[in-house]
């Protein structure tokens, strides 16, 4: 665990490098950079690292480690190419679109949406320029336009006052109606699903909900306090807004929110589930009948055995075989090594089999006399 | 809110009638609206009518959980296996697979595992799960250890199951003979050319001076 846990935090700090490398780059020399944000900068610069070092520990795991290994070598083999359609699919329906959240439920799908493509565009708005990325300035000779500049490069120019300049600069403000109006379908069904009630746990599932609340209501009372309070009280709105947003930055790696990051691997599993089944089913070995994509259920075995699992069925030897045959003419379970060769609906017969066995075995001498299981 | 730690489940297969009640019941559960977890399967349908009512048996240390590359499923401190937390499954179907007792199901609409939580909007609160409240035949009971042993004189609970080389312990008990020698566990996996076996059963379930099956649970 030890040694994980170095790679981890090397490949956390390498990240968080990166991104910080790119923040002088991007702000040339942070010639651009908004000093009043810097709290937030180290906010994002431990984020990428704990998002990073956690993300490198889960990899680290067996199974998450060999669909890591799966999914990118479909994603570098031709088959990438044959599947690219469906990988596009995938990723507008399911990932844009959230159809599998929406056939949890409508509203579901409505408040996880919501709540997505606002905190998509918010973060779209203000990581840019929080690291100095993005910055307006005014065109010389023309005070009503303004220039955007990315990276240090002119990218566009538009009228101050205009229809276009009054959506880009009220931008935070549109992600905040997005994401009440989802945290408020989310709170309705924790509130009233007897369900999620039960099972929720304040951390993981309900602070979430509390801090995206905090963030979007404490961001719009600054644009209240400007707009039509004469900026009162906006030094103060701006500390708890900065507490509420960086609090969220630094829990970001340890709790629901790192769904984000490791959801996407949904798109590489289904791709090598694709080709997986392309290759072949894997045959119960005591029904015969297909179960699953013979390179699955090989990967699961090989997981299994680094995890310390032991299903190996050695213990079925010669006698259970000869013993197993009569009566029948054939041994159905002759070649099974493996417990994983076993489908899901033998599993729950056979668990019926052994129990029943146990008691014709009891009660043999005296089967005449008293039934199995009765009081 | 957490199950009691004096309130167990207790499965005798062999009680089984094949009523449907429990498939009916479990649709009706809180924390997978509409949708049956328990399994009743045929032991071999071509043959017999033997039926096996399957629910998630908890594992100490469960299988599902440990291959899930998504780290999606989680056993609660009282020892219920939960369902796969909706953020994180990312619908590989490995814990379908890797399961023993062959009891996830995956959702492929849904991106999503679902299986058997011990309904624990009801468990949590002491009362029974909604497939023990209705069988019949207690095939599936949950309650008290002191309870199950003093209406089954000939039973005894056991939580621990060989699957090949692989032993399993689990949180939900199995009904197997009491009589001498007691089987130390049920090693499933020395069924694997077992045929069902005509038999007569009696189920003991109405009878005056036992314990009322179907009360709640007091805690």
């Amino acid at each position: 665990m030890a040694h994980e846990r170095v790679r981890a935090i090397v490949v956390g700090v390498i990240v968080a490098g990166c991104l910080a490398v790119l923040i002088v780059l991007g702000s040339r020399s942070l010639t651009h950079f908004d000093a009043a944000l810097v709290g937030y900068t180290f906010a994002t610069l431990f984020a990428a690292f704990g998002i990073a070092y956690r993300y490198a520990m889960w990899l680290q795991r067996p199974p998450s480690r060999m669909y890591w290994r799966r999914g990118w070598q479909v994603l570098v083999s031709s088959a990438a190419l044959q599947r690219i359609a469906s990988g596009i699919r995938r990723a507008v329906v399911d990932v844009a679109g959230n159809r599998f959240i929406f056939q949890r439920g409508f509203l579901r799908g409505a408040a996880h949406m919501s709540i997505m493509w606002g905190c998509i565009l918010a973060a779209a708005i203000t990581f840019p320029l929080v690291w100095g990325w993005i910055h307006f300035e005014t065109m010389p000779g023309h005070l009503n336009t303004y220039r955007t500049v990315v990276f240090g490069f002119p990218a566009g120019e538009f009228q101050i006052g205009g229809i276009l300049s009054f959506l880009i600069f009220h931008g935070l403000v549109w992600a905040s109606i997005l994401v009440l109006a989802g945290v408020m379908l989310a709170f309705r069904r924790r509130m009233i699903d007897h369900g999620a009630a039960a099972t929720q746990q304040f951390g993981e599932d309900v602070l979430p909900l509390v801090l995206l609340c905090a963030i979007s209501i404490t961001g719009m009372m600054l644009t209240v306090s400007y707009t039509w309070m004469r900026g009162y009280a906006y030094g103060f709105l701006a500390i708890l807004h900065a507490i509420t947003v960086i609090f969220t930055l630094l829990w970001l790696p340890f709790g629901k929110f790192f769904h984000i990051f490791q959801r996407p691997a949904q798109l590489g599993v289904a791709l090598y589930k694709e080709e997986a089944e392309q290759a072949g089913q894997a045959k119960c070995k005591r029904c015969k009948k297909p179960y699953a994509s013979a390179a699955v259920v090989r990967d699961l075995t090989t997981v299994e055995r680094e995890l310390g699992f032991r299903y190996e069925m050695t213990a079925l030897g010669p006698k259970s075989a000869d013993k197993e045959g009569k009566g029948t003419g054939k041994n159905r379970s002759s070649r099974a090594d493996h417990y994983q060769q076993i489908c899901p609906p033998c599993r729950r017969a056979l668990f019926g089999l052994a129990q029943s066995a146990l008691w014709s075995q009891a009660i043999e001498p005296e089967r005449e006399t008293r039934e199995p299981g009765a009081a | 809110m957490a199950v009691p730690g004096h309130l167990e489940f207790f499965v005798d297969p062999s009680r089984c009638i094949g009523c449907q009640s429990c498939v009916q019941a479990c649709s009706e559960c809180d924390t997978h609206h509409g949708e049956a977890m328990i399994h009743l399967e045929y032991a071999d349908r071509a043959t017999s009518i033997q039926t096996v009512p399957v629910i998630c048996m908890h594992c100490e240390q469960p299988t599902c959980a440990e291959v899930c590359p998504a780290d999606a499923i989680k056993r609660t401190s009282d020892g219920v296996v939960q369902s796969a937390r909706k953020p994180r499954c990312i619908a590989c179907g490995n814990c379908v697979l890797a399961c023993p007792f062959g009891v996830p199901e995956l959702y492929n609409d849904q991106l999503l595992m679902m299986k058997c939580d011990m309904c624990y909007d009801r468990s949590s609160v002491g009362k029974k799960p909604m497939c023990a409240t209705v069988c019949p035949s207690q095939a599936l009971f949950f309650g008290t250890r002191e309870e199950i042993l003093s209406i089954r004189p000939q039973s005894m609970p056991t939580n621990r199951f060989r699957f090949g080389d692989q032993t399993i312990t689990t949180r939900v008990n199995v009904m197997v003979p009491r009589k001498k020698p007691r089987p130390l566990l049920l090693d499933v996996t020395s069924a694997m050319n077992e045929r069902p076996q005509n038999r007569t059963l009696r189920l003991g379930v109405v009878d005056q001076g036992e314990p009322d099956p179907f009360a709640e649970v007091k805690i």
